[in-house]
């Protein structure tokens, strides 16, 4: 990267050439992937890259990042509960630890530490237990008690004072945050250099089935014949599988996030808190970042509410006292495809060809890498990777669902 | 903010309330149900964008159940209504 920009510097010319270009759209694709956000760009540039099938086009509704990709609280960590969970999420943090070196773009992943803290007994016992199943997992993962809390954020009022005192804290140190929108235009600049197309502003509109296997997709242009159609529209996921006659046990609820104005840097690790409800982290431009739980009811609407302010503020001061005088910037909202367990639901369904990469609900952005490659690898070989058949879909048929109270947003 | 109007205590600011997801009607006989259509009935969700009927409790206000049509991708809600026992499981 540094050798290019200096040439492009002394070439005389300003443009940087396009990271992806715009194509006509063809009328067959071996592969269509309806969602250009991070997990959809991911799976098309693994299976350009690793499995020499670059025929796939990436059809995206809006522009790529408008939905989740750009709305998360950009936090990477894998330290969950359930062993199926850390042992997925772990991949995660290892692709991504690499991802400025894959995709010859700076991802910015600061790996600067992640504290979840314990508000009650019960909560040290969750974070004992995570601690402890991480490890076995050869996560990095350990209980730390308020003195060291201290040292690793001055800032927190580790006193007896707070409504909720801080008790104990699972530090997770590869824990830590990444910028957000340049994995998806690393992801789209990669596989769009392998011939991968990128449609945007193109929405599906139906998905067009023939004796239980999916033969194209009508879209706003045109009909795109294919045999293997990935869902990768999170919190729209409903909306895409029910055109293919596939139900899914999902609901959609907004998640509301906010920043407040740039502070000079003093916050270094990433502050979650389960039983407050709130997580924050301080950006590179200097911004606090913070989200909350879910609203408490199924929307598509992404417009802020003045409760989710008012709540967050009241959460985030008893935490940080030092912010009262700090002003919110904007505050946004994305869509969630929330599980029954907290689990994603990743590949086959009963309709042959209809793939699904869903109900990621608060923990999609975090899992995009693995997430993209184990699609791919299920889309090349035709057979499930062992470590997403945890994951399939057909789980709630036969009750064996993965719990994952290690989510995001997720009171314990 | 969103106004609900419940159907006893008239129009009051939705954080009074308590979602109660949408209405999901429960197979008529379990002994004949299969597992499939049971896990159906017990996980698969419409998840509609667009209008749905769905139902609501007065937590902070008179305590009932009742139903709302809204539109879950405006947040409009088109009316409220008090439950009736013939009307829902069909």
């Amino acid at each position: 990267m540094p050798i290019r920009l200096i040439r492009q510097a002394l070439n005389g010319k300003n443009a940087l050439p396009r990271m992806w270009r715009a194509h006509p759209i063809k009328d067959r694709y071996d592969v269509v992937i309806i969602g250009g956000g991070a997990h959809g760009l991911a799976c098309a540039y693994y299976l350009a890259r690793y499995h020499g099938l670059t025929d796939v086009a990436v059809l995206d509704k809006r522009y790529i990042g408008y939905g989740g990709s750009g709305r998360n609280t950009t936090i990477i960590r894998s330290n969950y509960l359930t062993p199926e969970g850390v042992r997925f999420y772990n991949e995660s943090v290892k692709l991504y630890e690499d991802m400025s070196q894959e995709l010859d773009f700076n991802v910015m992943f600061s790996q600067r530490g992640h504290l979840t803290l314990a508000h009650s007994d019960a909560a040290v016992r969750t974070m004992r237990l995570r601690t402890q199943v991480n490890q076995v997992e050869g996560v990095n993962s350990r209980l730390i008690w308020p003195d060291e809390i201290k040292r690793l954020c001055p800032w927190l009022d580790v006193s007896d004072q707070p409504r909720y005192p801080i008790l104990a804290a699972l530090y997770h140190p590869p824990g830590g945050i990444i910028r957000h929108d340049a994995v998806v235009w690393g992801y789209a600049h990669q596989a769009d250099k392998r011939g991968v197309h990128i449609h945007q502003n193109c929405e599906v509109t139906g998905i067009t089935v023939e004796h239980g296997q999916v033969t194209g997709v009508d879209t706003t242009r045109g009909h795109i014949k294919t045999g293997t159609v990935l869902n990768a529209t999170a919190g729209w996921c409903s909306t895409i599988s029910a055109m293919a006659g596939v139900k899914l046990p999902v609901t959609s609820v907004p998640l509301q996030a906010n920043v407040t104005e740039p502070l000079k840097p003093f916050l270094d690790v990433v502050i979650v808190s389960g039983s407050l409800h709130v997580y924050v982290s301080q950006s590179d431009r200097g911004e606090l970042v913070m989200g909350s739980s879910v609203d408490p009811f199924t929307s598509y609407s992404m417009a802020g509410t003045l409760s989710y302010i008012e709540e967050i503020s009241a959460q985030i001061l008893d935490l940080l006292p030092a912010l009262s005088k700090v002003k919110v910037l904007r505050q946004w909202a994305g869509v969630c495809d929330m599980s029954p367990d907290f689990s994603p639901m990743m590949g086959f369904t009963p309709v042959k060809g209809f793939l699904i990469d869903v109900a990621w609900g608060t923990g999609g952005f975090k899992a995009s890498p693995i997430a993209g490659k184990m699609l791919a690898e299920l889309i090349a070989t035709n057979k499930t990777p062992a470590l997403i058949e945890p994951f399939r879909l057909s789980r709630f048929a036969e009750h064996d669902l993965v719990g994952e109270k290690g989510a995001t947003a997720v009171g314990h | 903010m969103l106004i609900l109007t419940c159907p006893n205590c008239g129009p009051r600011n939705v954080a009074e309330f308590r979602f109660g997801g949408e209405t999901n009607p429960r197979p008529k006989d379990p002994n004949a149900t299969s597992d499939v259509e049971w896990s159906d009935y017990l996980y698969m969700r419409k998840n509609a964008m667009g209008v749905e009927s769905e139902w609501w409790y007065h937590r902070a206000g008179c305590g009932i159940w009742f139903l709302a049509e809204r539109n879950t991708a405006t947040n409009e809600v088109l009316k409220t209504y008090s439950w009736q026992p013939k009307g829902v499981n069909e």
